[in-house]
C-alpha cells in the first residue's frame, strides 16, 4: 500500500459551509457596479435598471469602464490559468473601499467564493481577494440587507414566477433575497412552479457541450413556468434568462423572463429614499 | 502503482447514450417518478435543516478523520479481522480481486455463488469473470436479480432496477421464469423470492459487499432490506466480502452517524430492515454461519484519488445515491447512459480514477454545475468543485507536471486552448474589449439564426444595440 503511505497526512479537506449568516455594513454613499459580460452584451437594460435602482436609493454608482468578465466561463471549463488572469484584471479595478454590487448571483458567487481558490498560491493577492469578497453583494441582497429598501408596488396586480440560478441560490442565497423583495409588494402574487429549484439547463458551456440534455432541461423549465399560471417571469441571473427566453422564443411563446431589477424599477416606488448615513 | 494503459482506450459514448435515453419516453417517466419519490422520502427524514447541516458536517469530519489515517486503519482492520478468523486479501486491480475470488472458489470446488448486493463486485464484473470459469453467480437482491435476468447492469447504485416499472418486470418474469403475468408488486416480489430461496441452500459460496469495515473490532457491517444479505452471508459454507479500501472507519461510534445519514439519504428510511455485523466465521459452539469468511480489499484507482488532498474527498462517499436522485441530468437520462458502474454525479468523480480520463473524458463535462449533488451529499463531498477539477485535469497538457490523474489531457485540444487564450486576452485588454463590444453590438444583425447546438432548442441570442459599458458611460461618464 505504498501510494497510501506516501500521501501527506491529514490532506483531506473539510468542506466549510459556503454562505453562512453574513453581517451587513451600513448603507454607503458610493458603490461599484460590476455589470457582468452577459448583461453587457445581451441585457444592458437590466444593468442600467440596476444602476437606477441604486441611484433611487441615493447611492452614487461607479462603473469602471475597464471591467469585463468575472472569469467564470473559463473557470468552470477547467481553464484555470486563463480564468485567473481575467480575475486578476477585475481585482485591480475594484480595489477601493466601496461595496461591489453585481446584478447576477453566479458572478457575485465567483467574486465572493471562488477567487480564493483561484489565488490560493498567491498570499499577497489573497488579501485583495478577501477584501473584494467581503465587499461583494448580489443586487437584491444589497437592496434588501444594506439599503434596507421599502418598495411599494405600482400599477395593476400581477402574478409572477421567480426563477433563481442554482449557483446563485447555493452560493449567495439569492432566492431568499428575491422572494423577500417581492414579498414587500402588495400587488405581486409570487406563484411557485413545478420543480422550482431544479436547474434550467444553462450551465454555461454545458448548454453547447451537452445540447440534448440541456435542451431537455430547459424545455421542462419553460413548461413548468408556463404551467404555473404566472403572467410574468423574473430572475436575477441573465445566463438563465438567455436560456429560458431563447427556449420560449423557439417554441413561439410570447412569455419572456426579465431581470428582477427591471421589474422592480418599472413596477415599484421606493419609500426608503430617506438617505445616506 | 502503475495506471498506464497499454493502448489508448476509446471514450465512453456518453453523448450518444444520452441522446437515446432522452428519446425514450417510458424511461424518462420511470426515472422522473422514482427520483421525485426518493427526494420526497429523503426530505421527510430531515425535517430540520439546521440539524441536517450539523449531521452532514459531523459525517464529513468522521470520514475525513478516517481517511486522514487510512493506511493505519487498514492495518488495524486487517489485524483485527485476522484475529477474528477472517482471511484478508489485498487487490490493487479488479483482475487481482477476481483472481483471489476465483482462487477461493477453486479451493472449494465451487460451482455456484449466491450474491448479496455489491457495487464493488460490479466494478470487478465478477459474474462475468467467474461465469467464464464455470462458476455461476446468482444475484439475490431483487433489483439485481431483475437486471441479471435482463442481462443488464444496474442503473442506480441503491436501486438497480429503478429504470423499470412493474409492467416491465411482470413481462420479464412471465417470459423468463414461466410464471403468470401479474403487475401486482407484492406478488412479483413473492415470485422472485420463491425462485431465489432454494439457491441460498445450494450455493457453495456467498458473496457480499460491505457498507462499513470497522477497524477497532474487525467487523464488517452490511445494511439491506430484503434479508438476502443475511442469507448470502450466513447460509453458504464460505462467505467472501468484497469492498473498496475507503470503506474503513475507526470504530463503532463512527458508524452511528454515518449509518443514520446513509439510510435516510438513500431510501428515506430511519434504518434498514437488516443491519448485519459480521465479525468472523462460525465458532465451535455456534449452530450456523459460514466456516470461512474472506475479505477482499480493492484499490482500483482509489489510491490515486487518495494521493491528492482535494480529490481525496471523493473517497468520503458512503454510496447512498442521493446525488443521483437529485441530479437533473441523471433524472433525465438514467444510469445506463453513463456507461459506467457508478452513474450520476458520484460516478463522474469516482470513475476517472478507476478507468482513467481517456475513457471517461466526457463525464465531468456532463453537468450544468447546478450543485444539487453537493447540497445533498451526506458527507459533504464538494462534487461540483471536484467535477471542475477533473475538467481541469482533462484539458491540461498531457505532459504537464505534476501528473495527478491517469489520462490527464484526454480532452486537451490546441484549438480550444487557443480559443480560451484569446478569450483571456479580450477580457484583460480594455481597449480590445471595448472594440469587440462595439463591433458585436453594431453587427448584431449578422448574428446567424442557426448557431449549432444552442439553436436546436432555443432561438439565437441577440446582442443589444448598445452595450452596458456604452450606456453606463453615457449615464455616469467615463470612469
Amino acid at each position: 500500500m505504498s501510494p497510501l503511505s506516501s500521501a501527506p497526512a491529514n490532506a483531506t479537506r473539510v468542506a466549510p459551509p459556503l454562505e453562512a449568516a453574513r453581517s451587513y455594513p451600513a448603507k454607503p454613499a458610493d458603490v461599484y457596479l460590476f455589470g457582468t459580460c452577459v448583461i453587457d452584451v445581451f441585457f444592458p437594460g437590466a444593468g442600467m435598471d440596476a444602476i437606477r435602482l441604486l441611484e433611487r436609493e441615493g447611492i452614487r454608482v461607479h462603473f469602471p469602464q475597464a471591467q469585463s468578465c468575472c472569469g467564470q466561463p473559463a473557470y468552470t471549463s477547467g481553464y484555470t490559468d486563463e480564468a485567473r488572469e481575467v480575475a486578476r484584471a477585475q481585482l485591480a479595478l475594484f480595489a477601493g473601499d466601496w461595496p461591489v454590487v453585481i446584478p447576477s448571483g453566479s458572478c457575485a458567487g465567483m467574486f465572493r467564493h471562488h477567487y480564493f481558490e483561484l489565488f490560493k498560491d498567491e498570499p499577497e493577492t489573497l488579501q485583495q481577494v478577501a477584501s473584494l469578497s467581503a465587499r461583494t453583494f448580489e443586487l437584491a441582497e444589497f437592496l434588501l440587507e444594506v439599503c434596507k429598501v421599502r418598495f411599494e408596488h405600482t400599477g395593476a396586480p400581477v402574478r409572477l414566477a421567480l426563477h433563481t440560478s442554482c449557483s446563485a441560490r447555493r452560493e449567495m442565497n439569492t432566492h431568499l433575497h428575491g422572494r423577500a423583495l417581492l414579498a414587500q409588494l402588495a400587488g405581486v402574487e409570487r406563484v411557485e412552479h413545478d420543480h422550482e429549484s431544479e436547474c434550467c439547463g444553462f450551465g454555461g458551456s454545458f448548454s453547447v457541450r451537452m445540447p440534448e440534455i440541456s435542451g431537455a432541461m430547459v424545455q421542462d423549465k419553460t413548461a413548468a413556468l408556463k404551467g404555473s399560471g404566472a403572467a410574468e417571469v423574473v430572475s436575477a441571473d441573465c445566463g438563465c434568462l438567455l436560456n429560458i427566453n431563447g427556449c420560449f422564443e423557439k417554441q413561439g411563446d410570447t412569455l419572456r423572463g426579465e431581470h428582477l431589477a427591471s421589474f422592480l424599477l418599472r413596477r415599484t416606488t421606493s419609500a426608503s429614499t430617506g438617505g445616506v448615513r | 502503482m502503475s495506471h498506464v494503459a497499454d493502448t489508448p482506450a476509446q471514450p465512453i459514448a456518453f453523448t450518444r447514450n444520452a441522446r437515446e435515453a432522452l428519446a425514450d419516453a417510458q424511461l424518462r417517466r420511470n426515472f422522473r417518478g422514482a427520483m421525485d419519490a426518493l427526494m420526497d422520502k429523503r426530505r421527510n427524514q430531515f425535517p430540520d435543516g439546521d440539524e441536517l447541516e450539523r449531521l452532514r458536517a459531523f459525517g464529513n469530519r468522521v470520514r475525513a478523520r478516517a481517511l486522514s489515517k487510512l493506511p493505519d486503519l487498514l492495518e488495524r482492520l486487517e489485524a483485527n479481522l485476522v484475529r477474528n478468523g477472517v482471511q484478508v486479501h489485498w487487490a490493487e486491480t479488479v483482475e487481482e480481486a477476481n483472481a483471489i475470488v476465483h482462487g477461493i472458489a477453486e479451493r472449494h470446488a465451487a460451482r455456484k455463488v449466491i450474491k448479496g448486493k455489491s457495487m464493488v463486485s460490479e466494478e470487478m464484473e465478477m459474474n462475468h469473470y467467474l461465469g467464464a470459469r464455470g462458476v455461476d453467480c446468482l444475484e439475490s437482491d431483487m433489483g439485481e436479480f431483475i437486471v441479471q435476468l435482463r442481462a443488464e447492469k444496474p442503473s442506480h447504485i441503491i436501486m438497480p432496477a429503478i429504470h423499470l416499472n412493474a409492467g416491465q418486470v411482470a413481462k420479464l418474469f412471465h417470459d423468463k421464469l414461466a410464471v403468470e403475468y401479474t403487475e401486482d408488486v407484492d406478488r412479483l416480489i413473492q415470485i422472485g423470492r420463491e425462485t431465489l430461496r432454494r439457491n441460498f441452500f445450494e450455493a457453495d459460496i456467498g458473496v457480499s459487499g460491505v457498507n462499513f469495515a470497522i477497524a477497532e473490532t474487525g467487523t464488517l457491517l452490511l445494511v439491506e432490506n430484503e434479508g438476502n444479505g443475511r442469507m448470502s452471508t450466513t447460509v453458504p459454507p464460505v462467505h467472501i466480502a468484497v469492498t473498496g479500501i475507503e470503506k474503513v472507519v475507526e470504530n463503532l461510534r463512527d458508524v452511528i452517524p454515518l449509518l443514520s445519514l446513509l439510510t435516510r439519504s438513500a431510501t428515506g428510511q430511519p434504518i434498514t430492515t437488516y443491519v448485519n455485523m459480521i465479525s468472523g466465521p462460525r465458532k465451535a459452539d455456534e449452530l450456523d454461519g459460514p466456516q470461512e469468511v474472506h475479505l477482499v480489499l480493492l484499490d482500483n484507482g482509489r489510491s490515486q484519488a487518495f494521493a491528492d488532498g482535494e480529490l481525496r474527498q471523493t473517497l468520503n462517499c458512503i454510496r447512498c445515491g442521493a446525488c443521483m436522485n437529485h441530479c437533473p441530468v441523471y433524472t433525465r437520462i438514467g444510469g445506463h447512459a453513463y456507461g459506467t458502474v457508478y452513474p450520476g454525479p458520484i460516478g463522474k468523480i469516482v470513475t476517472p480514477h478507476m478507468l482513467g480520463l481517456e475513457t471517461t473524458r466526457d463525464l465531468p463535462t456532463a453537468s450544468s454545475m447546478c450543485g444539487a449533488c453537493g447540497e445533498v451529499c451526506p458527507v459533504k463531498i464538494p462534487i461540483p468543485s471536484l467535477l471542475r477539477r477533473l475538467r481541469e485535469e482533462a484539458v491540461r497538457a498531457p505532459a504537464a507536471e505534476p501528473h495527478h490523474v491517469r489520462g490527464q489531457g484526454a480532452k486537451h485540444s490546441r484549438k480550444e486552448t487557443l480559443v480560451w487564450r484569446a478569450w483571456r486576452t479580450l477580457n484583460t485588454s480594455p481597449g480590445l474589449y471595448r472594440a469587440a463590444m462595439y463591433a458585436g453590438t453594431r453587427l448584431r444583425g449578422l448574428m446567424p439564426a442557426d448557431i449549432g447546438p444552442w439553436t436546436r432548442y432555443r432561438s439565437a441570442p441577440k446582442p443589444a444595440a448598445r452595450s452596458l459599458h456604452e450606456l453606463a458611460r453615457e449615464h455616469l461618464g467615463e470612469q
